[in-house]
């Protein structure tokens, strides 16, 4: 009886979540079960053996193609999220700082609308962009610069990178923008106030409580980047596959889901050990705050 | 003073750098898109407008273009009434497990597509479903759910919680009280979350590769077509239609989402996401 | 339908839990009609809680609401009599002032034109005639205030209920409209239950207060009553300012008592000027405000009954007042310890403020002391 005013708001709170609480567990977490129960059993010619095993992940951590495709992944989304946000930092700093306030919603929108186009149609034009015959090499022949077209840009991690980098660019400058706009601006006076110059300010007040936007640009850009499947598809020629390719080859072309899922299980782990890892780092910057 | 000026000044060359980096592919589009030559290369040849045409003449793509506004409606639409189920219960309830249950709800936004693509993919044929643009459809809600749970929270959340209580108290229902007061202030987050499921969809190429079965979307008829050089000029064609549109309806959404601040009075403080 | 024997509003042994905490803890109340009543306590006293239980916005955990006498457990907020202004005012947004103020009305069965009539009326009461037109969103703080009136009062509530209306306004405004909710309460003659945890604004308007800590109604009386006796050193701390001295017990009987204060004296206190002390109390004190005492100047003589020396310890200027910290000659006789108390006096033109320092005298009456045990 004490508790009946909760009771009745919790109740309307779960009546209301249900829905979508119900259609995620069935189309997400149902699958998501499916496959880590698939990891354990062993693979039979075009069936799944109900037989428990391990044999999948002993195959997933010793096979060299798949360590090789595994380190490339995390290599690769590595450095994207760092050319990513280390591009994106100052964009960010710029719109909230230096951009008048009614002016800062057109500068975002601009910033986001890239993002909204065909996600295919701008990975197919870097290839051509970066191509043998592409838009920089037959400039660059066309004005006498180069004889032999660059062929370091394309079909390699570089240009991986460089076109993975510009898909994730508005996921990177969002959360960095928000969290400078938290800044109390004062602040940045204070510290200017108290003996340090812009640089300093910059380095002492600003960065530190830009941290946790940082640290969610950096989260919301590796996690998909190190699942993407199309541009190692196009871009890498198909040469070069990452961890979501291998996946799929697994999966579909050579039929065999359990080392597929225990794959798709292992990235997620990989995932989810390195999402905590900065989400760790995050709580501690946010306890030198408070 | 001065020295800000520069910094200011530096900071602005890069940003606008930056922006034409991000603006690179998008701006070539056009270029090819009216280029009479067949390979997609400079120098450009001449002005024509053939690829429409053989755009507009081809089956496949209007079978795709039908099934992909399809899948884009019925996503959208069942997306942002789970989202609007969920962000009231977020915004305006306390309940045992929230976060937990939120987290989880919100987690195709950081969870790698193949895997959720997969995932499905496994369980469908397991079951024996056929695969279908049904299949589809079931895939790009769970995807677009967090993102217009994201878009209606936000406009959820900044809603005064006693204007619902005074219509109450006004002798409204909790019913009319919502659809009287509460509906039409997150009107423009409604459209927002539409819009924005609705380009998702239409553009998310992995689960439409993997559950389609035969039926082709947009972005898999793209996909299949980019092997063939010959047809890379008519995809260009599709590519600035496609940007166009999408631009038009980003438009749209900025437009209601400012419209909406600006009838409550509110100050803008940003854009999407 | 009511007449002076059954009150307005009645609570009866009202308990609310929010799971563990207990919110409410034993409420008895009744508020008369007609009553410009006030809940008066710090944030997270209860106060709001017990308003919109009575508006029916939350359910009790046991005991009884009535309202002009009817049980309320199974009458919800939309159809209980009784109409709120928030505190954050909530005007629709979306809606124009007029549409604002029309809201409750939709069900109502009048024709246009008499609703449109109606809403005028109710624009006009609250001084803002001719801004039916406007849009709600560009409103100053004070109109919104106004416009939540006028929305509340056209539906003719037997209860308007008002959860810390003036807060949001600035201090000149606020006062201004302080004497306006007087003034239109007056005017409407329905019973007013007013939130609030500005005492000032409490003793200005109300006709009774009740002072709430932690759940539970401290202290229950008119503004004059709760000012000069307050039950206990708590609502005397929360009610203006009070200075407390410890007291020393002397003598006790029939509800008299007589006490040594150092610095004042011994004193005899009858039955009306002794109050309960609070439970973790350090020992009997005695309590009086600032204004009760008189600084004399040299030669001056007073009226009131006795007089004490004291050395000024700190001047605090306010223009109109100057308040004077003095510290009591012969203070430190019970304890060691030298006591300051704080004397307010009026500024009086040509008059100069005598500075730190100064060795004064004071004059003082014993039926302005209160003992608290």
């Amino acid at each position: 009886m004490a508790k009946r005013g909760m009771d009745a708001e919790a109740r309307q709170g779960f009546t209301l979540i249900a829905p979508p609480f119900i259609y995620a567990l069935a189309i997400l977490a149902a699958p998501i079960l499916t496959i880590l129960s698939y990891s354990f059993l062993t693979d039979g010619y075009l069936e799944v053996v109900r037989e428990f095993t391990l044999d999948n992940y002993r195959q997933v951590w010793t096979d060299p193609i798949v360590r090789t495709v595994m380190l490339r992944s995390l290599m690769v989304s590595a450095l994207v999220t760092l050319v990513t946000v280390v591009l994106a930092f100052p964009v960010a700093y710029y719109v909230s700082f230096m951009v008048r306030p009614e002016r800062k919603s057109m500068w975002l929108f601009l910033i986001t609308i890239p993002f909204w186009t065909s996600y295919l149609i701008r990975v197919f034009l870097w290839k051509v962009i970066l191509g043998y015959n592409g838009v920089i090499n037959s400039s660059l022949t066309g004005l006498g610069i180069i004889d032999e077209p660059l062929t370091f840009i394309l079909y390699n991690v570089n240009s991986i990178v460089l076109t993975l980098a510009h898909a994730y660019a508005p996921f990177a400058i969002l959360p960095i923008f928000v969290a400078l706009e938290k800044i109390d601006r004062s602040l940045l006076e204070a510290g200017r106030d108290l003996g340090e110059n812009r640089l300093m300010t910059f380095w002492r007040v600003t960065l530190p409580l830009a941290m946790p936007g940082v640290i969610a640009a950096v989260l919301i850009v590796f996690i998909p980047t190190i699942g993407d499947y199309v541009t190692p598809e196009l871009i890498g020629g198909g040469k070069i596959p990452m961890i979501a390719n291998l996946i799929q080859v697994q999966m579909l072309a050579l039929d065999n889901r359990p080392l597929g899922s225990a794959l798709a299980v292992t990235a997620m782990l990989v995932v989810a050990v390195v999402s905590l890892l900065f989400l760790a780092l995050n709580r501690r910057f946010l306890k030198v705050k408070q | 003073m001065s020295a800000g000026r520069f910094q200011g000044g530096g900071l602005r060359a890069y940003t606008l750098f930056y922006l034409l980096f991000l603006y690179a592919p998008i701006l070539l589009l056009p270029l090819f898109a009216f280029n009479s030559g067949t390979i997609i290369a400079f120098p450009l040849k001449g002005f024509t407008t053939d690829w429409f045409v053989q755009m507009w003449g081809n089956a496949t793509l209007r079978r795709a273009l039908t099934n992909s506004l399809t899948i884009a409606m019925s996503a959208s639409v069942l997306a942002t009434c789970f989202g609007i189920f969920a962000a009231r219960a977020s915004t305006r309830f306390e309940f045992p497990g929230k976060t937990g249950i939120m987290g989880f709800i919100m987690l195709p936004m950081v969870l790698p597509e193949i895997i959720v693509a997969m995932s499905l993919l496994v369980v469908l044929l397991g079951v024996g479903a056929e695969l279908s643009i049904l299949t589809v459809i079931i895939g790009h809600t769970l995807i677009c759910m967090p993102y217009g749970i994201a878009i209606l929270s936000t406009a959820f959340a900044s809603l005064d919680r006693s204007l619902e209580e005074a219509a109450y108290d006004l002798g409204e229902t909790k019913w009319s009280a919502f659809r009287l007061i509460t509906l039409p202030l997150v009107m423009p987050g409604i459209i927002s979350s539409l819009l924005i499921s609705f380009t998702i969809s239409l553009d998310e190429f992995i689960i439409a590769f993997f559950l389609a079965g035969n039926e082709p979307t947009l972005p898999t008829y793209i996909f299949s077509q980019l092997r063939f050089p010959k047809q890379i000029p008519m995809i260009m064609a599709l590519g600035t239609v496609l940007v166009a549109l999408s631009i038009i309806l980003l438009a749209i959404g900025e437009y209601f989402r400012r419209r909406g601040i600006a009838r409550i009075g509110g100050k803008d403080s940003g854009g999407f996401l | 339908m009511s007449d002076d024997s059954s009150p307005m509003i009645e609570c009866r042994e009202l308990q609310k839990y929010y799971g563990d905490y207990h919110a409410l803890r034993g409420i008895d109340l009744s508020i008369r009609e007609g009553e410009f009543f006030s809940l008066l306590g710090p944030s997270g006293c209860g106060k709001t809680t017990l308003l919109r239980v009575i508006a029916g916005f939350e359910d009790i955990s046991a005991g009884a609401v009535l309202i002009d006498g009817r049980h309320m457990e199974d009458v919800p907020a939309n159809r209980r009599p009784t109409n709120m202004v928030f505190q954050s005012y909530a005007i629709f947004p979306h809606l124009s002032v007029a549409e604002n103020v029309a809201f409750g009305l939709r069900r109502d069965p009048r024709p246009k034109p008499e609703k449109a009539a109606m809403v005028e009326e109710a624009l006009e009461m609250v001084g803002l005639r001719g801004y039916g037109g406007r849009a709600a969103h560009a409103l100053s703080g004070g109109q919104r205030q106004r416009v939540a009136l006028a929305r509340a009062l056209i539906l003719k509530p037997k209860v308007l209920l008002l959860d810390e209306p003036l807060s949001a306004l600035d201090r000149k405004m606020r006062e201004q409209m302080q004497v306006e909710l007087i003034k239109l309460q007056r005017q409407v003659g329905i019973t007013f239950v007013l939130v609030t945890h500005d005492q000032e604004e409490a003793l200005v308007m109300s006709d009774r207060i009740a002072v709430m800590f932690e759940g539970e109604i401290a202290q229950l009386d008119e503004p004059e009553a709760l000012y000069a006796r307050p039950a206990s050193r708590r609502v005397a701390d929360f009610i203006g300012v009070m200075n407390f001295l410890p007291a020393r017990i002397l003598d006790e009987a029939d509800g008299r008592a007589t006490a040594d204060i150092p610095g004042l004296g011994v004193v005899d206190l009858p039955e009306g000027q002794i109050s309960r002390a609070d439970a973790d109390d350090s020992g009997p004190m005695i309590g009086f405000r600032p204004e009760t005492m008189t600084l004399l100047r040299p030669g001056q003589t007073s009226q009131q009954a006795r007089e004490t020396g004291a050395v000024i310890d700190e001047v605090v200027y306010y223009g109109d007042m100057t308040y004077y910290d003095l510290r009591l000659d012969g203070s430190a006789r019970l304890d060691g310890k030298a006591r300051t108390v704080r004397i307010s006096m009026r500024n009086v033109f040509g008059r100069d403020v005598p500075c730190v320092g100064t060795a004064v005298r004071l004059a003082w009456s014993p039926g302005s002391l209160v003992l608290f045990r």
